[in-house]
This record gives structure tokens, sequence and C-alpha cells, in this order.
């Protein structure tokens, strides 16, 4: 069988913010249409869905939607159907549309990810707090959560503590990110923070979970977003040029725990980017737009060696030489990421990316970009992508 | 009220083993290899013959994080969490709050020994400075 090559033909993002009591199916409509709008299609082109995780309650707002009720909601009529709450990241679901229109189970995967947390967070029901409200837990949670260490900030905070340890990096690296990420974010319309955030702001907000503090963590958000990934052929009439999906990784080389891995200076990005250059004649050096999980702002650095961006322990010099703010030359989250833009899971970050890649950047854009990579998860999960034009 | 973990084969030693104060690892007799969190079978061998063994409950902290944020109603903060390669098991590391102590004071390299704490049928391994 010969395979089709999967482009991106459309994104589309609701209006999201915080408190926007907005019932998450009209925010997933309105990501739809705008998908729709952007790729140049109808409802009826649509002949696949795919999410993660699918309808989930395991933290408050962490996922009200599942295919069962966008497929009823929106009237599709589907040949491809999928959710994964155990696949490669919040990247599973734009990994397996790519391997369906490939092998031509579908020709345009309506991939979506739609989140409720800022509505649905309470004093007793945190956003992100895994087994909020049960009284007993199971999986790897079930040996981090019940000793207080709840949060993911916490999971993140002590990988940081020992990447700091090993390499020299501070506080101040980490605050080039967030703020560098923030100056993007004011020339993106749709970022939830805009406000202008300086260094001092940065390293005077309060802990969380040392080293990491306020504007190290993502901001929870009401919002949804969906990515159409279609067959090559089938993208070739679209209103965009087509993204083709040049190579994806997904390896995953240790236990899916937060502690257990042999060296937590690296994660399972590492693992899931040196498989991405394998299948792949392009360098990191070809790379114009970088799109990198940052649920923490520690991920961005791990990401940036994952990828190969710098060495091992260089991520700090990187980052201080201004490669990866406002005019650097491997420009990381142009639309403020998660930090400033709100956590969509990771799609947020590619729906940027393909704006980049179409030019829609407006006052952040980067001139001239054919080629872009997006890494989606943190700790030991991670899914890696390489995206360019024609 | 903090969630506590769910029994099970695999895991009751584990977490029950501080009701003799002791600090209970899964190792499989066929190869050696210490299991953590505990299987039913071993992840390097295969074999099924998984036995939990009590350690002496001593480590080093591998790394570490100052928690300050509380996440539910009561939580007391700040204080630490460690993650501490444990001496008679390699590879392992268990994660706990450490008590006893100054949060601020832990670092990297820090010798621990284990405590519990008991909450219902649960014996929660705890982290305090060893002497």
């Amino acid at each position: 069988m010969t395979l089709a090559k999967a482009t991106i033909t459309g994104v589309g993002m609701s209006d999201i913010g915080r408190k926007t009591n907005r019932p998450a199916m009209l925010h997933l409509a309105e990501a739809a249409k705008r998908a729709l709008a952007c790729a140049g299609l109808t409802k009826d082109d649509i002949d696949g869905i795919s999410t993660y995780p699918g309808k989930a309650d395991n933290s408050p707002g962490m996922s009200p939607l599942g295919t069962g009720e966008v497929r009823n909601a929106l009237g599709l009529k589907t040949r491809w159907h999928s959710a994964i709450p155990d696949g490669p990241s919040q990247m599973a679901p734009l990994m397996v549309a790519a391997m369906a229109v490939m092998t031509g189970q579908a020709r345009h995967v309506l991939c979506f990810r739609a989140l409720t947390e800022s509505s649905s967070q309470t004093a007793t029901q945190r956003a992100s707090i895994p087994g909020s409200g049960r009284a007993r837990l199971g999986g790897w949670y079930s040996y981090l959560v019940p000793a207080n260490a709840m949060s993911a900030s916490n999971w993140a905070g002590w990988m940081a503590t020992r990447y700091f340890h090993e390499f020299g990096m501070t506080r101040e690296h980490l605050g080039i990110v967030a703020t560098g990420q923030r100056a993007f974010a004011q020339h993106n319309p749709s970022a939830v923070m805009q406000s202008p955030l300086t260094m001092d702001d940065y390293l005077g907000a309060r802990m969380i979970s040392s080293p990491l503090g306020l504007f190290d963590c993502d901001v929870p958000i009401d919002g949804a977003c969906v990515i159409i990934v279609s067959a090559a052929d089938a993208a070739k009439d679209c209103a965009q040029a087509p993204l083709t999906i040049e190579a994806m990784g997904a390896a995953l080389g240790s236990q899916e725990t937060w502690d257990q891995r042999a060296d937590l200076t690296t994660m399972g990005a590492h693992d899931a980017c040196a498989d991405l250059w394998q299948r792949t004649d392009l360098k990191p050096a070809d790379v114009d737009v970088l799109a990198l999980y940052d649920g923490f702002s520690i991920f961005v650095p791990y990401w940036l060696e994952a990828f190969g961006f710098c060495g091992r322990g260089e991520a700090k010099d990187f980052i201080a030489e201004g490669n990866i703010g406002p005019g650097g030359r491997f420009p990381v989250n142009t639309g403020g990421g998660q930090l400033s833009g709100g956590r969509l899971h990771g799609f947020g970050l590619l729906h940027e990316a393909c704006a980049q890649l179409w030019g829609q950047g407006g006052g952040r854009q980067v001139e001239g970009a054919q080629t872009a990579v997006c890494g989606m998860g943190g700790g030991f999960i991670a899914g890696s992508m390489l995206i360019r034009r024609g | 009220m903090r969630p506590l973990p769910e029994l099970t084969p695999e895991n009751t030693a584990f977490w029950t083993g501080g009701a003799e104060g002791k600090l209970m690892i899964a190792f499989c007799t066929a190869c050696t290899h210490a299991i953590h969190p505990p299987q039913l079978i071993c992840p390097k061998c295969w074999s099924e013959a998984v036995d939990f063994k009590a350690v002496l409950g001593a480590g080093t902290v591998y790394t570490y994080t100052v928690n300050h944020q509380p996440w539910g109603p009561g939580m007391q903060v700040p204080f630490a969490l460690a993650v501490v390669d444990l001496d008679e098991a390699p590879g392992v590391r268990i994660t706990a709050e450490v008590v006893n102590t100054d949060p601020e004071l832990v670092t990297i390299g820090s010798r621990m020994c284990a405590t519990f704490e008991q909450i219902d049928d649960i014996w929660l391994p705890q982290w305090e400075p060893a002497q």
C-alpha cells in the first residue's frame, strides 16, 4: 500500500478566557467553524474525528467532551473516530489522525481539545489536581498525590531543582522564558494575559513549588481548539497552503512516573524527539518556529535540548543569548504559549505554529517561516512533530 | 482529606509495611531487580517470583521541591517533598513529604530515613533527616 502524506489544512480556536461560564460545546463549535473556514471546508467534508483524552473527569474541567458528544452535537457522519487517553501526550489525536488519513481511513479529520478548567475550579476542586474528590486512587499518581505531591507544579518543581543543580540554571533564565512569551502575547489579541511582565514582576511573584513561581505556571482557561488533519491529495483544494507533517516521534524510554526516570534532567521529550529526527532529512537548523509545551516554564529548556536546538545543559546560555524570544533565531511559543495564552494542552501551541507558517502571525509574525516543530507533553509523556509548508 | 491509594495485590505490602515500621520494596527473586512502583511481574525478566523485602529505609535526596501553594482546604504550607534514592534498592526512588525539619534545609545529597504516617489502612512513607 502506498501511504498518502498527512497535512494540516485548517486551525480554529474559540474565544478563550477565564471564567467564561460558556458551555464547552459552544467553545468547541466556535473553534470548529473557524477551523473549517480556515481550511475552506464544510462540515460534510469532515469524515473523521479524534481527541485527547475523551470525556474524562479525573480533574475538574479537564475534558468535558468526548467524540460521542461532539459527533452528536455537530451532526457528523464519520469513517474514523477515536479518543486517546493513553497515547503520546496531547498530541496523540493528531498523530492518530495523520495515520488515519495516510492509510485512507478518512480524508479530513477534525482533531479537538476542549477545556473548562477555569469555570470548573472551586475552593475544593482545583484544576489539574488528579483524583480530586475521589476517596481512593490507582495508577501512577497514587504514589504521588497521597504523599501531598498533588500538583504537576510539584513534579515539575523537583525536575527543575535537579536541572538547576546540575547545570547552574537560575530563576532568571526561566524569567526570560516567561517575560519573552508575554512580550509575544502582547501581539496576540487572543492571549489571556497581555499586560506587560517585567523580570522584577516575575522574580517578585509568589512561589508555588520551588523553584517555580506563579509566572512559571500556565493559566487554566475555558476554550477549545480544532486542528484539521487531511490527506495530502484531499488538501490540494483547501484555502491554505497545506502544511505537511514531515515527521512525528512518540518514543517512550522510561516507565510512566514523574520520579523514577534515571536522569530527571531529561524527560519523555528526549525519547520522542530522538525518534522524530530519524524520520527526516531536515535538521534543527532548518526550523523557523518552535511550539514547545510550556505547562511550566522549565519544560521549555527541556524541549530545546530534547529537539537538539542546543546541547545537554546548554539551554540556559541558549536562552540568555536571546535565541527564543521576539527577534530570536529560534522563536518559541510566538503566541504567548500557555504561560500567557492559556492552557489549551498543546493544541494552542500548534495552532500558533500553523498560523506562523501561513503568514498570519500579525505583529508577531516570524518573517519567511517555512518549518516548525511542535512538542507536547511534560514529564514522562511526550509527542513531537515537524511540519513544513509544501 | 487527602486521597489515599487503593490497596491492590501488587501494592498492599508497600502501603501497609509501616504498621511494623518497615519500608517494604518489591524485588524479583529470579534476577534481583528492584521494582517500584511494585508490580506482579518483574519488568526486566518477566518472572512472577516477585517478593517484598524490608529495606532499612535510608537514602539520599536526588531532588526536592518546597510546596508553598495550598491545593485544598486545610493543607498546611510550606512543606518539602523529597525524591530519595534508596540505599538498598538500586534505581528505586521514594517520593514523600519531609517531616521534622525546616523545609528550607532540605538539599540535594541530604541523607534521609523513612518514617510513617498512618491514615486509615495506609501507612504513608515520610522522610526525616538522618541523625
